[in-house]
């Protein structure tokens, strides 16, 4: 064990190669398990990572830079429109259709969010919640107005068909898993390789000088602008990355709800995204990925336990919101710091056991 | 002690006047600092001295005036500018990184050095040139005999500690100017001393202004000191000179309030208004 650790260490300790090996070892492991899975879960996993890559953008941008964002559930629905519109125009039948869609979300996103990061970076606290809240309120009712959204019945999203993949990963796929790839592991398989993609991403810049500048004005503002930081500018970069990260999950959410409405991306969603950055820890991916499998996967567990409880099926389906918040009062309550965030210390003293472990090996 | 160069100021604040409203709270402030120099700035609560710091780091724009940086003007430079000019500043409340750990903190200050930007950071290329800050940031906290706390955050520390953190953060920036702002505040006797150490070997590579109320300090440190009453220097000149100065004596060392007193701040701010 010793020996494989010193063995390991030059890896380990270049933070790209660490994340790399830590993002490809989940992957597969999740794409054997979406491999075994029901259409159902399938599905419900599909949902877990766009909300993943969202809940991650914003955990950054929140706990890291510190500024929170109420309009994250917007961006996702200005992600998810543009690559609707771009789908509906070139057919989406092939894999690069998708591909360049997802990029023009990111993109228009990008744009979105420098727009709405440069006025933001001037605000503080409450003031940067209201101006993000603006932006919850006002994209769905804009989408509401406009026809060539689609107004209030929104738009129709093509999806890929499993068929027209290049016959390299339906291979891969079947190699892997020796389940033949269809529709809905697709999405699922396509949704983690995109979260597993920007969690590296995210981590590395969280773990880089551009991380480390984002924490020192989210800490003292005068001390870091005394450092040579322009707090403005390093503002806008965590918005507009944030930003960006929704985009992709609102281009994935169109393709697996296969419908672009407003209905969907109400002030609700943001606040839920929110929740869900706070109930897995502040500032951590790891989190974020928790939070967004409670989002995912609560409803299905609910449903269960209300009809367990002899409630009929549209019964139980309300039961979910009522857990939701049980589960975000029960954390707020015993881990404030969220469900990562509490567990740190706690790994923090097994980890300096195990490195204090090492240096006794290392001197006998 | 070294006699400081009388031919090239390495700094230099030229008839600076700020007002605040009704308040003047600097009047036609010129002082000079040299390469390798520590000048003292003293006077009593309200007398600007935190101001005159405020203005030379851009978080104040002085009504009339210039600002000289080895004479090029610095005036309208805004405070995230002065520490790719060379200048660091320590700050009264430390504004310590709370939520960042020692080492963080004092690789924040280093950050102007740094040289990978955002694209190296996405994909996880920068750890060679982060590595390189953490060894400066290491070496600046061993100076300071505190490298033993590099893991910590500052919360934890104690007071003198925590200074001392603030201290290493902005002399990793390798600044040619370091601006300390009370410095001696809420430390021993001892401390104080081993302070007063640093201060003078700090000298061998960069020029210091000191605000301090600490007379002992002052006087055993600087090399020149300018005193500052109701926002005008009212003396300038060596330690000898000011310790028997009349004006200043008037002024300052017969001046008995209590010095971290913020109700002797607010009264003598009042007194300034009404003169």
């Amino acid at each position: 064990m010793e020996r494989l650790r010193s063995l390991l260490r030059p890896v380990t300790s270049v933070p790209l190669a660490r994340h790399l090996i830590v993002a490809l070892v989940a992957l597969l492991v999740v794409m054997a398990v979406i491999g075994m899975s029901s259409q159902y879960l399938q599905t419900r996993y599909a949902e877990m990572a766009y909300f993943a890559i969202a809940a991650g953008g914003l955990t950054l941008l929140t706990g890291l830079s510190g500024q929170l964002s109420l309009g994250h559930g917007a961006l996702m629905a200005v992600g998810a429109y543009a690559a609707t519109l771009v789908l509906e125009r070139t057919g989406g039948e092939s894999l690069a259709d998708v591909f360049v869609a997802l990029l023009v979300a990111i993109g228009v996103c990008a744009v979105v969010g420098v727009v709405v990061g440069v006025p933001a970076a001037r605000l503080h606290g409450p003031y940067i919640a209201g101006a993000t809240l603006t932006l919850a309120v006002a994209v769905p009712r804009l989408a509401n107005q406009w026809d060539v959204l689609g107004g209030e019945q929104g738009l129709q999203v093509p999806v890929p068909r499993a068929s027209e993949l290049p016959a390299w990963i339906q291979d891969l796929i079947w190699f892997f898993t020796a389940v033949e790839i269809d529709q809905y592991s697709f999405l699922a398989y396509l949704g983690w390789l995109l979260l597993a993609l920007t969690f590296v991403a995210l981590a590395n810049l969280s773990r880089s000088r551009v991380g480390r500048r984002w924490r020192a004005v989210r800490d003292d503002d005068v001390s870091a602008e005394l450092a040579g930081i322009h707090l403005g500018r390093a503002r806008v970069v965590a918005f507009t990355v944030s930003a960006m990260c929704a985009g992709l999950a609102g281009g994935l959410m169109a393709m697996n709800v296969r419908l672009t409405a407003p209905g969907a991306f109400t002030i609700t969603l943001s606040l839920t995204l929110l929740a869900a950055v706070v109930l897995g820890g502040l500032g951590s991916l790891t989190g974020a990925l928790i939070g967004a499998g409670v989002l995912a996967f609560l409803p299905h567990f609910a449903t269960d336990l209300g009809e367990s409880f002899g409630l009929s099926a549209t019964q139980a389906a309300e039961v979910t919101p009522v857990v939701y918040g049980l589960v975000l009062m029960l954390v707020i309550l015993l881990a404030p710091a969220g469900i990562v965030g509490s567990l740190r210390p706690f790994l923090a003293r097994l980890s300096a056991t195990s490195a204090l472990g090492s240096t006794k090996e290392k001197t006998t | 002690m070294q006699k400081p160069g009388e031919a090239t100021p390495l700094f230099a604040v030229e008839g600076v006047s700020v007002r605040f409203g009704g308040v003047r709270a600097l009047e036609d402030v010129s002082l000079e600092v040299a390469p390798h120099e520590v000048l003292g700035v003293i006077g009593p609560n309200g007398a600007g001295k935190t101001t005159l710091f405020n203005v030379v780091c851009g978080f104040v724009s002085p009504a009339e005036g210039e600002l000289r940086l080895r004479g090029e003007t610095i005036r309208d430079l805004r405070p995230h500018q002065l520490a790719g000019h060379g200048i660091a500043r320590t700050l009264q409340g430390l504004g310590l990184f709370e939520r960042m750990t020692v080492l963080d903190n004092v690789m924040v200050g280093a950050d102007r050095l740094a040289r990978a930007g955002f694209v190296r950071g996405l994909l996880g290329l920068g750890h060679r040139d982060d590595a390189r800050l953490a060894a400066k940031a290491r070496d600046v906290l061993g100076e300071l005999g505190i490298e033993s706390y590099a893991t910590r955050y500052p919360g934890s520390l104690p007071y003198p500690i925590r200074k001392k953190v603030a201290l290493a953060r902005a002399l990793v920036a390798e600044p040619e100017l370091l601006l300390l702002d009370e410095p001696a505040s809420g430390l021993s006797a001892e401390e104080m001393t081993e302070l007063g150490e640093i201060i003078t070997g700090l000298t061998e590579r960069t020029a210091v202004m000191l605000v301090e109320h600490h007379m002992d300090l002052v006087m055993s440190v600087c090399h020149r000191i300018t005193v500052l009453d109701f926002g005008r220097v009212i003396a300038a000149g060596t330690p000898d000179e000011i310790r028997n100065d009349p004006a200043v004596l008037a002024a300052y060392l017969g001046d008995q309030v209590e010095h971290d007193d913020l109700d002797a701040e607010v009264h003598a701010i009042t007194v300034a208004e009404e003169a």
